[in-house]
């Protein structure tokens, strides 16, 4: 009978390069930069690690395929070494892949590396690519805005609320990231905007202007990962523990089946149900200290409290104009500047995210540190669009809590 | 029985470009234009072409009939978009006609359409039932005649043996290598000759002796013609052809220049749909295709006539028209100008030729699944039903949904992705019954808008140009279902 995750795996390392326009950089100097990090957080040497794991979605434009890249960039020892894609929910497939193979005793430590280099088209946003030979006969053509924009018209219609409140919300949503991106150093975009700049800026796609989309950024992240057995034989304390790692991935139902409205991410709620589960947690709203979710646009973050079970559903909005959600709000969340504002090199944000949690629970925040400790961190990983992706719920905390 | 026309539809582009608006950009260049500056033409959106505005006129004229019975269908047009690829075959497999159904494009000359509804005519002597279509997106070069005079649209008539609505009296053709403009198989647009010319020489020349043999071996007389339908030619030049030849003017066909421009090939039909609206019983009209000699065709409407299915008419069509006043646009997705279309346009849209047929029944036909174990309809069909308490391995059969009603459920306009004619508008669909679909739109009106819950149809349309080798591939959009547009 499976038992889940729960306090199975400690992190004893993380890294993460600046986020951004990384116009000097290749992938393997950006994954070079965050492993350094890592390597030296963990106090350990690259012949420690005993199994590896690459998260890069877009590979066409930059690394090409399979796990080669990192082995390379990294020298790793010759041990064995995965490149996984699951879209942009690929961070967290590698920090998976660690996670397991260390819960299965198959090695002592692991580790998990995302990049992106995402800078190298000519053009803003994300790259324009092929959806596969079939997909291309009968997909429309979407962009990711255009993709998620569509939540929006759908939640309006469902819940009855207006375009000027919703925007307004979203809006709140962008002006709180780029607050909390302002005072983080690693961070892709660091000015402040105002609520004004946000809900008059031109659409990208409708309703969605440009201050409700995220940054497209080169960088990686990376987190090595070992029992709590073997964390404190290197000497660890405190340790910070996985309390869930969930998945969830569409099975066409959404897009197929007569049920779904369009409003909401049905995975999400699948994935943080089992989530919650797993990490023993039974009222989210009143356990969970942090929240870094995938906020790949500002209506993804609104939906997404409500798919988390943290708002009512139909009252994220409230919330996030009360200002439950802002830094110093009951739970914060993106307090890094999230996708927004730290930006979003795709393979690298699932692990981004880890890596902000970490920081917090081991109060090496910087300026911004939360003062009330977090005791458990959740991070929302998605990938795909609104009526087909993969949705992951990780949830990371103090070892016993 | 009889044979003849059992029901007509045509199909004219939404939107109506102002032609004011080229005077006003070329009258500089060419004075000439403004004297040409009035009323307004149709234009296809970027994502139609001579067949798929072939398909949506079968459609208008297929309202309420059964598809299966078609024995063959005819395509008249100087405009398709393939050389060596059969369009039919392409209409064929969009209306989901039987496979056993002949089809045959005829093309090459501006009576291409008649000569198609002769050829089926023929064959509804024998006992058949033949569709005949006939379509045109022309290209016209930027400050040209044509540009003022051409119009995009499509025309189509059932023939058969049955009820119809007017019987073929009689028939008859000339051939005469008379060259008043030509197009190469090189050349991407006409070429013309003078006017006058072509009036007096050819006009005016050619067409009433073959007029007054049709009527003679007809036994009818010129001026007992109700309607005078003819595809070429200004309305003051009709009215002195029919004057030519004892018909009175006032029983010419307006010739719909003002409302949506020549059609071409499509143009006769067009106007014999047209008068089919108009008829009463036993009134006569006469179809003139004029093109390297002339096609005449004599019908006497019937009782029928009165109660004939005009949804899909001409009149409808007319009405459902949006005023156009942006000639940039229209110069954009003709390529007729050299525009900045940016990196995200250089996108590779070749098609495998083997993966496009293996899906052709979902891209061609619009046609989904039905669970024959638990009865859900969804689409694309897939080998395992979607229905979550269902499963079943194996269990669909074809389901079609290209003219099931669908409802809006979400939608954006998307200023990011790239399109020729920004922004792009999808989103989902919801079909009556069941199934629901990610869908491209087209015929948005900004004005009008997109609204969750509003009635929208599936179109057929192109769904990728792949200009690296001048292939297209087609598929099916959501069109906003808009209470008579207006405009």
């Amino acid at each position: 009978m499976a038992s889940g995750i729960r306090d199975k795996v400690a992190i004893i390392g993380m890294g993460c390069s600046h986020f951004g326009e990384r116009w000097d950089c290749g992938a393997e100097d950006l994954m070079l930069e965050s492993f350094t990090e890592a390597l030296s957080d963990a106090g350990i040497g690259i012949e420690d690690i005993g199994m590896a794991w690459l998260s890069t979605a877009l590979d066409e434009q930059h690394v090409g395929k399979s796990a080669v890249p990192i082995a390379t960039a990294l020298r790793l020892p010759y041990i064995p070494a995965t490149r996984v894609e699951n879209y942009c929910a690929s961070g967290t497939e590698s920090f998976r892949g660690a996670v397991y193979a260390v819960a299965a005793g198959a090695c002592d430590i692991a580790l998990a590396l995302g990049v992106e280099k995402l800078k190298d088209t000519g053009y803003g946003g994300l790259p324009q690519r092929t959806r596969g030979t079939v997909n291309d006969l009968f997909w429309p053509n979407v962009s990711a805005p255009g993709s998620f924009a569509q939540l929006a018209s759908a939640y309006e219609s469902k819940h009855g609320i207006d375009r000027e409140l919703l925007k307004r919300a979203m809006a709140h949503v962008s002006v709180k990231s780029h607050d909390n991106g302002a005072i983080n150093p690693k961070a892709h975009l660091r000015r402040k905007i105002d609520i004004d700049k946000a809900i008059n800026a031109p659409y990208i796609a409708e309703p969605l202007g440009l201050f409700d989309c995220c940054g497209v950024s080169d960088g990686s992240a990376c987190a090595i990962v070992a029992t709590p057995e073997v964390a404190r034989s290197l000497g660890k304390r405190d340790l910070i523990t996985v309390k869930a790692l969930q998945l969830s991935v569409s099975n066409g139902g959404e897009l197929q089946y007569n049920d779904w409205d369009g409003s909401y991410f049905h995975t999400t709620r699948v994935a943080a149900r089992r989530a919650y589960e797993e990490a023993e947690i039974t009222r989210p709203r009143d356990q969970i200290g942090l929240i870094e979710v995938h906020d790949c646009f500002s209506v993804t973050e609104l939906v997404t409290m409500e798919d988390l079970f943290i708002s009512e559903e139909g009252h994220a909005a409230d919330d996030i104009l009360n200002g439950f959600y802002d830094a110093d709000g009951a739970i914060p969340c993106q307090i890094d500047g999230g996708l927004k504002c730290f930006g979003h090199p795709i393979g690298a944000t699932g692990l981004r995210m880890l890596y902000e949690m970490y920081l917090q629970l081991s109060e090496r925040a910087g300026e911004r540190q939360r003062s009330q400790d977090p005791v458990f961190g959740l991070t929302h990983n998605l990938g795909g669009f609104p009526s087909q992706n993969v949705s992951s719920v990780t949830i990371v905390g103090r070892e016993g809590a | 029985m009889a044979t003849g026309i059992l029901a007509a539809g045509i199909y004219l582009p939404q939107r109506r470009l102002q032609r004011v608006e080229i005077a006003r950009a070329h009258g500089w260049f060419d004075s000439s234009l403004r004297g040409l500056g009035s009323g307004e033409r149709c234009i296809a959106a970027w994502d139609e072409d001579s067949i798929t505005l072939a398909v949506e006129a079968a459609r208008n004229a297929l309202l309420g009939f059964d598809r299966d019975s078609i024995d063959a269908l005819y395509m008249g047009s100087t405009s398709y978009p393939f050389l060596d690829r059969q369009s039919t075959a392409v209409v064929a497999e969009a209306l989901n006609l039987a496979a056993t159904t002949r089809t045959m494009d005829i093309a090459g000359s501006q009576r291409a359409g008649t000569s198609a509804l002769l050829a089926a005519l023929r064959g509804a002597r024998l006992g058949e039932m033949g569709l005949v279509l006939a379509s045109e997106q022309r290209r016209t070069k930027a400050a040209s005649r044509a540009e003022m005079m051409y119009g995009d649209g499509s025309a189509a008539v059932l023939v058969g043996d049955g009820e119809v609505v007017a019987e073929l009296v009689d028939a008859y053709s000339e051939t005469v290598d008379f060259v008043d403009h030509y197009r190469t198989a090189d050349s991407e647009f006409d070429y013309d000759w003078e006017e006058r010319w072509v009036r007096e020489e050819g006009l005016l020349k050619i067409v009433p002796p073959v007029v007054a043999n049709a009527l003679s071996s007809a036994g009818v007389k010129a001026d007992e013609i109700t309607h005078l339908c003819c595809g070429i030619g200004t309305n003051s030049e009709l009215h002195g052809l029919a004057g030519r030849m004892g018909i009175s003017p006032d029983n010419v066909m307006d010739n719909l220049h003002d409302r949506c421009g020549r059609t071409g090939a499509a143009h006769p039909l067009l106007l014999l749909v047209a008068a089919l609206e108009k008829a009463k019983p036993e009134d006569l009209i006469l179809l003139v295709g004029f093109g390297q000699g002339c096609d005449v065709l004599l019908f006497r409407a019937t009782h029928r006539v009165n109660s004939m299915n005009r949804e899909g008419g001409v009149a409808a069509n007319l009405a459902r028209g949006a005023a156009d006043r942006n000639y940039s646009r229209y110069l954009t997705i003709n390529h007729l100008i050299s525009m900045e279309h940016g990196i995200r346009a250089e996108l590779d849209k070749n098609t495998g030729l083997s993966t496009a047929y293996r899906n052709r029944e979902l891209t061609s036909g619009l046609i989904g699944g039905r669970c024959t174990v638990c009865g859900t309809l969804q689409i694309p069909a897939t080998n395992v039903c979607v229905q979550p308490d269902c499963g079943a391995i194996g269990s669909q059969v074809a389901h079609p949904f290209a003219d099931v009603p669908a409802e809006l459920k979400s939608y954006t306009g998307d200023n990011l992705t790239y399109t020729i004619d920004p922004p792009a508008y999808y989103g989902m669909v919801q079909f009556r019954g069941g199934g629901r679909i990610m869908a491209d739109f087209a015929d948005v009106l900004p004005d009008l808008g997109l609204s969750v819950g509003m009635p929208m149809r599936m179109v057929f349309r192109v769904k990728d140009y792949d200009h690296k080798r001048g292939f297209r591939r087609y598929f099916w959009k959501a069109a906003p279902a808009y209470a008579d547009a207006g405009g």
